[in-house]
């Protein structure tokens, strides 16, 4: 067959995957929306106390912080992934969790590797608004409290941009869950598209192994949807970004 | 100043940690109610690609889950991995074909129970064409004599996995170091090795059973196989030493070691592919036991 006709049908095949609406597809979508969203919950539970921190306090260690935040948002995920696999491992310090090739394992590293992501545009976000808004909270009698409230509504467009840049890199990211989650289906699925289901194994990972194994319409359908979720988030964020 | 830092950092990091705690709490429960309708245990097999790609597993390993309320884990990545996932103690059992690796690792205590469970041979897979004329070679060695005198290209796994250690063992014998710009290695599994070997038209070594179940899709050829010597592929499993890794489930894997040589899972193996390929893709060993 040609070359143009494989391709074809690999994209007829992939959207009767999608619609059909596949089990194994279905759970592949659900297991990296879940790892990815709870990710991206614990990371701006943490990222914008730290922002805030960062931007209202003058604290010792807050200039090693801003560094750490700026070399955090780059950090190569494979090498993250190597990091919390040599932890969790049983033979690693924290081996006694039993975490390793768990959606925990994942959610930790995505959270490591997103937190600053969401920390550094949020900070960015903080320092756009304007310094008057500030000095009235102060002026009209309020407290350090109060100035962080008001920031907060100020730079919310911002901040909920940073969220979504943040979910945008955990949804796309494979390096580090392919190490700490080890790519799972349970049986069924484990030598082509069965009954079976996703234990760790996310669009982006289940990409990698399906392509080896030479399933390219499989790859396709969960390219298709892996970049609509990814696109989704993009023009969310870009809504935000407009109205800022 | 300070008070509000210490509020504003610590009570969500706190509750943070709180709820990664509570989620931990159900599976980390040991002391769960008398079994009734009990949960699936969980068992975590590290295996080569091969048994994985060929799609063996699903067969054998769905009649095990259903009859003993087993959930099993399979991490699919190559024999060296699998052998180093077990020796961090990662895995429950292993299932892998690199005899040296194997008894070294039995050796430093990592592994008991290894038991012979099946064979296939590996094959040299190339352009029909045969442009190194591995076809009329004598033996394995000497078909990679000549593709490296011819300089075609060859891609190699390049993973540590049983299929390139095998490779290395066969390109020792071929007295070659193989080097230079037609010897690629992409150091990733059995399917997409052939997949990327096949996109270019040049040759690799396989195992028979990827190759087959895989052979509808691609346009390369096995241009060499059955050489006793050097291709032979013998399968084991192996369980994770207790002793090692207090936490691994040995009694799990010793179960699924037991079934998997029993004949009921011999059976299967001997079995498996015989529809769909007109021949199985690999040989149990309850056969030789026969002859």
């Amino acid at each position: 067959m040609s070359s143009a006709d494989f391709l074809f049908q690999g994209i007829i095949r992939a959207f009767e995957l999608i619609f059909s609406l596949n089990p194994y597809i279905l759970s592949i979508t659900g297991v990296s929306i879940k790892v990815s969203g709870a990710a991206t919950i614990l990371a701006t539970l943490t990222a914008l106390p730290l922002a805030f921190a960062i931007s209202f306090l003058n604290f010792r260690g807050r200039q090693a912080l801003i560094t750490l935040v700026n070399t955090g948002m780059g950090l190569p995920p494979v090498f993250v992934g190597l990091v919390v696999f040599v932890m969790l491992v049983p033979a690693g310090p924290l081996g006694l969790l039993n975490m390793i090739y768990t959606q925990k394992a994942m959610i930790l590293a995505q959270y490591i590797l997103i937190t600053p992501v969401i920390t550094g545009i949020s900070l960015a976000a903080i320092k756009a608004v304007p310094k008057p808004v500030i000095e009235t909270v102060y002026t009209l009698g309020g407290n350090e409290k109060d100035a962080a409230v008001a920031v907060l509504k100020e730079a919310r467009y911002g901040i909920i941009t940073a969220v979504l840049a943040g979910l945008g890199r955990a949804l796309a990211e494979v390096g580090a869950i392919l190490i700490v989650g080890g790519n799972i289906a349970l049986t069924g699925s484990v030598g082509g598209i069965g009954e079976g289901l996703s234990e760790t194994r996310t669009l982006t990972t289940a990409i990698t192994s399906e392509t080896s194994k030479g399933d390219i319409s499989t790859s396709i359908a969960l390219g298709i949807i892996l970049i609509s979720l990814v696109l989704s988030v993009n023009i969310l964020a870009n809504f935000f970004q407009r109205r800022d | 100043m300070k008070n509000l830092f210490a509020k504003i950092i610590l009570v969500p990091v706190l509750v943070s940690l709180l709820a990664g705690c509570i989620q931990q709490a159900p599976a980390g429960n040991t002391i769960s109610p008398a079994p009734t309708v009990s949960a699936p245990q969980e068992l975590r097999l590290a295996t080569t690609t091969s048994t994985c790609d060929t799609g063996l597993l699903d067969v054998l390993n769905k009649k095990f889950e259903e009859e003993n309320n087993i959930k099993i884990f399979t991490l699919c990545d190559g024999t060296g991995k699998a052998i180093a996932t077990g020796e961090l103690g990662a895995a429950d059992v292993v299932m892998v074909h690199a005899v040296q690796a194997e008894l070294k690792a039995v050796a430093n205590g990592s592994f008991i129970n290894r038991s012979y469970m099946m064979y296939n041979y590996f094959v040299i897979i190339g352009p029909e064409n045969d442009p190194a004329g591995v076809k009329n070679a004598s033996n394995a060695a000497d078909a990679f004599r000549s593709i490296a005198a011819k300089q075609v290209p060859f891609i190699s796994r390049g993973d540590d996995s049983g299929t390139h250690q095998m490779e290395k063992s066969i390109w020792k014998a071929a007295s070659v170091t193989p080097a230079g710009a037609w010897y690629q290695s992409v150091g990733k599994g059995m399917g997409e090795t052939i997949t990327t070997a096949d996109t270019r038209g040049v040759y690799t070594l396989s195992d028979r059973g990827t190759y087959l179940a895989m052979k509808d899709r691609i346009k390369l050829k096995i241009l060499f196989k059955s050489d006793q010597t050097y291709l032979f592929n013998p399968y084991h499993v192996m369980a994770v030493n207790p002793a090692k890794f207090p936490n691994v489930k040995y009694d799990l894997a010793l179960k699924y070691i037991d079934y998997v040589i029993s004949p009921q899972g011999q059976d299967i193996i001997g079995s498996f592919g015989r529809d769909k390929y007109g021949e199985a893709l690999f040989t149990p060993t309850a056969d030789i036991n026969e002859q």
